[in-house]
C-alpha cells in the first residue's frame, strides 16, 4: 500500500511544484527549445529529443549483442560454462553509474573522438549523422555508455525468456532436420517474442533515465542537430546540470516539469515492457 | 542443388552461432575492460591518506575522502532503517495477505516504482523534504535511498516468502497459533537466506546511487555534521572529482571508484556465493 501511495504522490507533488512553468509556458514548453535564465525563457525539446536519441543509438548497439548473448548463454554454451558466464554479464549491471562514467571520460571519449569520428567524419561526412568537429563527448559515446549499461538488463532479461521456451519446440525443430540456429530462429525466437521485446523496452526505460553516465560524456550543450557528434543534453542530465543553481521559482518549475515529462515517457515505456513480460509468463503458465 | 542448399544452409548457420558467441564475448569483454581499467587507476591511486584524510583544497597534496566514506556510510544505514521495515511488511503482505488481485497490483505499482528514474526521485525529495526543511540533508538523501530500496526489498522478500512451501503454513497453523505468528515464527525463518540476500542487493544498489543525492545531500566540505546538514557521499564526490581539471582530484576519483567497486562486487560475490551454498 507504501508503495502505491508513493506512487501517486510523487506524481502530484511533481506537477503542484511543476506548477510556475506549466501555467507561464503550457504546451509550448514542449515545442520550444530555448533556455535562457535570464529572460526566463524555457523549453524541453532539445532534452526530450536528446534522450530519445540517445537512447535510440543505446538500443541499436545493444540489441544485437544482447540477443546475440542471450542465445549463446541459452543455446550454445557448454553447461558448465553458463552459471559463470551469466554471473559475469549481471555483474556488469551491478557496476554504479558514476563509475561507468568516469570511464566513458577518460578512456571512452577519446577513443571516440579519435579513431572513431575522425574516421567516420572523413568515410561518411556526406551524411548528415557524421558531421562537424570530432569532440569525442556527444551522441556517439552516450549512445556507447548507455549501450554497456542496458547489455546487461536486456541479455539477462532475454535470457529468461527463452529459457522459458519448452524443449520439445527445440527437439521437434531439431527432428525436421533443421540446423540449431534454424531452430533458434523459427522455434525458439517467436516463440519468447513478446518476452524479448518486453527486455528490450525494459532496457530502454532504463536507457532514458540514465543519468550521472550520460551526463558525463554527453557534452551538454542545449541544440538539437542532426549530427551524432554534437554535444548535447538528455533531460535527467539537464535536470542534474541545474538543479541545484536555479534561482528563480520559473526555472525550478521548468527543471521539476522535466522531471514529470521523464516520468511520463519512462512510466508508458515501463507499463508496457511489465505488460509484455507479464503476458510472457502467463502464456507460460497456461502450456505447461 | 540440394548439396549445394545444405552447404549455404550449414555454413549460415556456423556464421550465425559464431556471432551470437563473439557477442557474448564482447559483453564479457566489456565488464573486463571497464573493471581492469577501474582496478588499476584505482589501486595506484590508492594511499593511506586517501582514507584517513579530509578533502584538501586544490593545490595541496594528501588530500582524501574521509567524510565522504563515512558520509556513504550513512547515508546506507539511514536509507536501510528507513527501506527495511516497510520493504519487508510489503513483502510479507504481498506474499502471506493480500488477495490475488491486490497482490498482482502492489506488484505492478512496485516493479514501476523500481523503473521510474532516481534522478526524478531525487527532485521528488527535494520538493517533499528538502524545499519545507529550507535545507539540504542527509535524511532528505536517505528518503531518496529509501524510496529507491522499497521495491527491491519488498519483491525480493515476497518472491523468497513465496518458496516457503504451504504445507509449513498449514502445519504451523494446525497447532493453533495466530497466522501472524506462524509468518513469524515459521514463514521468515525459512525464507531468511533470501531475504537477507535480496537486503544485501538493495544496500549494494543505493551505495552507488548518485542522481539522487545530488540536490538531497549536496555533498559537504565540513564533514558530516548531523543529519539535518548536507553531508558529502562517495559517489557524489566520484562525480565533481571526475569533471575536476586537477590531477591530483581525478586521481582520488579514480581511488573512490575503486573502493566503491570493491564495495558492490564484494556484496554482490557474496550474495551469490550465499545463494549458492543454499542451492547445494
Amino acid at each position: 500500500m507504501v508503495i502505491v501511495a508513493i506512487l501517486l504522490v510523487l506524481v502530484i507533488v511533481l506537477a503542484i511544484n511543476a506548477m510556475p512553468a506549466i501555467s507561464k509556458f503550457g504546451f509550448s514548453f514542449i515545442g520550444s527549445s530555448s533556455w535562457d535564465a535570464v529572460r526566463a525563457a524555457f523549453g524541453a525539446l532539445p532534452a526530450i529529443f536528446g534522450t530519445l536519441l540517445s537512447s535510440a543509438i543505446g538500443l541499436l548497439i545493444a540489441i544485437p549483442i544482447s540477443l546475440g548473448a542471450a542465445i549463446f548463454l541459452v543455446e550454445l554454451a557448454p553447461t558448465w560454462l553458463r552459471g559463470p558466464a551469466s554471473f559475469v554479464i549481471e555483474m556488469l549491471a551491478a557496476i554504479p553509474s558514476v563509475i561507468i562514467g568516469l570511464w566513458g571520460l577518460f578512456v571512452l571519449v577519446p577513443i571516440v573522438r579519435n579513431p572513431i569520428e575522425s574516421w567516420l567524419g572523413s568515410k561518411l561526412g556526406f551524411l548528415p549523422f557524421f558531421q562537424g568537429p570530432p569532440f569525442g563527448v556527444g551522441f556517439l559515446a552516450a549512445g556507447f555508455i548507455l549501450a554497456i549499461m542496458v547489455i546487461p538488463i536486456i541479455s539477462a532479461m532475454s535470457r529468461d525468456a527463452m529459457r522459458a521456451v519448452p524443449d520439445q519446440q527445440r527437439e521437434a525443430m531439431l527432428a525436421l532436420g533443421a540446423t540449431r540456429w534454424e531452430m533458434v530462429r523459427q522455434a525458439v525466437l517467436p516463440y519468447c517474442r513478446s518476452g524479448l521485446v518486453g527486455a528490450v523496452i525494459l532496457g530502454l526505460g532504463r536507457a532514458l533515465g540514465e543519468t550521472m553516465a550520460v551526463t558525463m560524456v554527453i557534452g551538454n550543450s542545449y541544440t538539437i542537430s542532426s549530427s551524432l557528434f554534437s554535444p548535447n543534453s538528455t533531460i535527467a542530465s539537464k535536470i542534474a546540470n541545474e538543479f541545484s543553481e536555479a534561482s528563480s521559482g520559473v526555472f525550478v518549475g521548468s527543471l521539476i516539469e522535466l522531471a514529470l515529462i521523464l516520468f511520463a515517457i519512462t512510466l508508458v515505456v515501463n507499463v508496457i515492457a511489465r505488460l509484455l513480460l507479464w503476458r510472457m509468463t502467463s502464456v507460460k503458465g497456461t502450456i505447461e | 542443388m540440394s548439396k549445394r542448399m545444405y552447404l549455404r544452409r550449414t555454413w549460415f548457420n556456423r556464421i550465425m552461432l559464431g556471432l551470437c558467441s563473439v557477442a557474448a564475448g564482447l559483453a564479457i569483454m566489456v565488464l573486463a575492460l571497464i573493471l581492469g581499467y577501474t582496478l588499476t587507476r584505482g589501486i595506484s591511486a590508492m594511499n593511506l591518506s586517501f582514507l584517513t584524510n579530509a578533502a584538501k583544497p586544490v593545490g595541496e597534496v594528501g588530500g582524501g575522502m574521509r567524510n565522504e566514506i563515512f558520509g556513504t556510510f550513512i547515508l546506507v544505514i539511514l536509507g536501510s532503517v528507513l527501506a527495511i521495515p516497510v520493504g519487508l511488511m510489503a513483502g510479507i503482505f504481498l506474499s502471506e495477505f493480500a488477495s490475488p488481485k491486490v497482490a498482482t497490483a502492489v506488484q505492478f505499482a512496485a516493479d514501476i516504482l523500481a523503473g521510474i528514474p532516481s534522478i526524478v526521485v531525487g527532485v521528488f525529495v527535494y520538493a517533499i523534504v528538502v524545499q519545507p526543511m529550507h535545507s539540504y540533508s542527509a535524511l532528505s538523501a536517505g528518503v531518496a535511498l529509501a524510496i529507491i530500496m522499497v521495491p527491491i526489498v519488498a519483491r525480493t522478500a515476497e518472491e523468497s516468502l513465496r518458496l516457503v512451501p504451504n504445507s509449513m503454513r498449514e502445519a504451523a497453523l494446525a497447532l493453533g497459533i495466530t497466522r501472524w505468528r506462524a509468518v513469524v515464527g515459521v514463514v521468515i525463518p525459512g525464507a531468511l537466506t533470501g531475504i537477507v540476500t535480496g537486503i544485501m542487493l538493495a544496500v549494494a544498489r543505493i551505495a552507488g546511487e548518485t542522481a539522487p543525492l545530488l540536490f538531497t545531500a549536496l555533498g559537504s566540505q565540513f564533514g558530516v555534521q548531523g543529519l539535518l546538514k548536507p553531508i558529502g557521499a562517495l559517489p557524489l564526490q566520484i562525480y565533481h572529482y571526475a569533471l575536476s581539471p586537477y590531477r591530483d582530484q581525478q586521481q582520488q576519483a579514480w581511488a573512490g571508484a575503486f573502493l566503491l567497486i570493491m564495495l558492490v562486487l564484494g556484496i554482490s560475490i557474496l550474495v551469490r556465493w550465499i545463494s549458492n551454498r543454499k542451492h547445494n
